[in-house]
């Protein structure tokens, strides 16, 4: 039994231990958010949030992810109320076919926590391990700004709620 | 009597002081203005091409600024020294140098206004460069773009970073002039040497330094440090588990992957980079004198080495349970969990860590996947003499240099704990290297963490 902390909640998940985050995701716990692509670690479609870390959920055995904090999409918002990432994405309509826009929002998502105000730079160099075969990167990047600018926003609103 | 042994004291010092100061010094070689000659563009073609042997570019070219303007630091044990502006901006860069003072620069140390340069700047091995050869050098560098960029001050501590250390330094450790050739090696072989200890400088990292920050003369190529990555011994001390042929070498310096060896990673990426540039038979003559320094392997024992490595791997690698083919087992628990330890039921052991991350691109035994990297019983860092290289490629993974092609192997920095990765790196240690355990695996990672490699961009 190994016991998994997905999107804040705790799942009990009986399978082998070898086996990857991604498919106890989609198949154990029908998160579908994050996306099989090559299962080899090398387009970044099944990215997901470890302990605040962006990491391929389809080369990564439960095993070692007891204890920790895992987030998907499903984590940052829902439909009816998006996160800041997910509204950001949809305002650029930053999909064409869509299928790596969850690993790439939950790797915005990660770099955006450790930093708040990324340079361009900082940010293509943070995407880089995720590709996209439409060609939206541009659209992906300004994404990535617009939410930064909204986080940044909501942190400021916070502050003022709290004075 | 005193007075006189401490006067005579005094007195010696003095004018060994004062011989030492006369040799020392050099004088300033009057600033020319732009060379207006034009250079030959055969001879600058030359020059590209040695410049791209001698990886001028990686440490005079600051990450994302303008090739050659300087600025990339150079991190040694005594401060770290910035590459220098080497454009022929007049002002900011070489661009009043004659090749007279850039000649003495690289053969002696001596910037053009007569100060001592740092040996970071690898003149110990530039030194060994013929005239011509440099002279192509210079026209290469003098027909680059000038640009205006300040050199920034080394930030080396007193008393090092008083100039005339560096004197007493070349003093000890400088040997010029040219190499003599080896009349009973061929001349490709020749060449190989040639290049690999002149402009080359290969032994920058790949031989040990001692205290001083010198090459130790009586250990070449026994393997050094770059940048906190392991450059692997290229003598006979070489971890590699089956000796590198000269083709072998040649399709590593090419393309940056020998599939019964590795990849190159690190520091060396930038230099496989430059060498697409360099001549094909320079790179073979290099190839062929690397290959002959770790002493001669004949082709059947070097197959039978190679069955040997890959038949341990493959024997140990029953003991543990192949990787899912895809689809999830639901485990029936009868029993104990393959792969996981006794002594702590929750903490996955390397095996089991190994399964589920590495072996989809990395399980042998078997045909390998598309991504086809090589046989970890091959590979070096994982047969070499501490766990520091494979611990930064489990951390950072290795990534082509950006816009360029090349395998991609993920890292596990952020995925996997420390006690994770040490359980896995102990695990490969012993699944596929006949080298005995490491010892403290779990210190060589604390260290590899903290110390983060700066980010290389070369022209």
């Amino acid at each position: 039994m190994t016991v998994l902390n997905v999107n804040g909640q705790q799942h009990r998940i009986d399978v082998d231990p070898r086996t990857p985050l991604l498919y106890v995701l989609r198949n154990e716990l029908k998160l579908n958010a994050a996306k099989f692509g090559c299962g080899l670690g090398q387009c970044g479609a099944c990215t997901v949030l470890v302990d605040h870390e962006p990491v391929f959920s389809c080369i990564l055995p439960i095993s070692v992810l007891e204890g920790r904090y895992i987030r998907t999409v499903e984590g940052l918002g829902s439909e009816g109320r998006p996160g800041p990432v997910q509204s950001a994405f949809i305002e650029e309509q930053a999909a064409q076919c869509g299928y790596c826009i969850p690993g790439m929002m939950m790797r915005a998502q990660g770099l955006l926590e450790h930093n708040a105000s990324p340079s361009d730079a900082q940010i293509r160099d943070a995407m880089a391990p995720n590709l996209c075969r439409c060609g939206t990167q541009m659209r992906i990047l300004r994404a990535v700004r617009r939410a930064a600018k909204a986080m940044m926003a909501d942190a400021g609103t916070m502050q003022e709620t709290a004075k | 009597m005193v007075w006189r042994v401490l006067l005579t004291v005094v007195v010696v010092i003095g004018v060994a002081f004062g011989a030492f100061y006369a040799w020392a010094w050099n004088s300033e070689i009057p600033p020319t203005n732009a060379p207006a000659a034009l250079f030959d563009p055969g001879i600058v073609a030359k020059g590209a091409q040695l410049a791209a042997v001698g990886d001028c570019g990686i440490c005079h070219t600051q990450a994302g600024a303008k090739p050659y303007a300087g600025g990339f630091p150079v991190q040694t044990p005594f401060g770290t020294i910035y590459g220098t502006n080497i454009t022929p901006d007049p002002e900011t860069g070489i661009g009043s140098w004659s090749e007279t003072a850039f000649r003495r620069a690289l053969h002696e140390g001596v910037d053009r206004t007569g100060n001592h340069l740092y040996p970071a700047f690898p003149y110990d091995h530039f030194t060994h460069a013929t005239d011509s050869d440099i002279g192509a050098l210079y026209a290469f560098l003098m027909t680059r773009e000038p640009v205006a960029k300040a050199n920034r001050a080394p930030a080396v501590p007193f008393p090092l970073n008083v100039r005339l250390f560096a004197a007493g330094w070349k003093l000890l450790f400088l040997h010029k002039g040219q190499i003599p050739p080896d009349a009973s090696k061929s001349a490709e072989w020749n060449r190989g040497e040639y290049l690999a200890e002149s402009l080359g400088h290969c032994g920058a990292c790949h031989t040990p330094r001692n205290v001083l920050g010198a090459e130790k003369r009586d250990a070449q190529f026994a393997g050094g440090q770059s940048e906190g990555w392991l450059a692997p011994a290229l003598n006979a001390a070489s971890p590699a588990p089956v000796s590198w042929t000269a083709e072998q070498v040649y399709a590593y310096l090419h393309n940056g992957f020998a599939k019964q060896h590795g990849l190159a990673a690190g520091p060396m990426q930038p230099v496989v980079r430059n060498l697409k540039k360099a001549p094909d038979a320079d790179l073979r003559a290099i190839a062929t004198y690397v290959a002959s320094l770790a002493g001669s392997q004949n082709d059947a024992e070097r197959e039978q080495k190679m069955q040997a490595t890959l038949d341990f791997a493959r024997s140990r690698d029953s003991k543990v349970p192949m990787p899912l083919s895809g689809a999830i087992t639901t485990s029936t628990r009868a029993g104990a969990e393959p792969g996981r330890t006794n002594d702590d039921s929750t903490a996955p052991s390397g095996a089991v860590i190994f399964l589920g991350a590495c072996a989809s691109c990395h399980h042998s035994g078997g045909e390998l996947p598309v991504s086809r990297p090589i046989e970890l019983g091959l590979s070096t860092p994982v047969n070499a003499p501490d766990p520091a290289a494979l611990l930064r490629i489990v951390l950072d993974g290795i990534h082509p240099s950006s816009g360029e092609r090349g395998p991609i192997m993920p890292g596990f920095s952020g995925a996997l704990t420390d006690p994770q990765i040490t359980a896995l790196v102990s695990h490969v240690r012993s699944q596929f290297s006949r080298q005995p355990a490491w010892p403290n695996i779990a210190a060589a990672l604390t260290k590899v963490r903290q110390n983060k490699e700066p980010a290389t961009e070369a022209p």
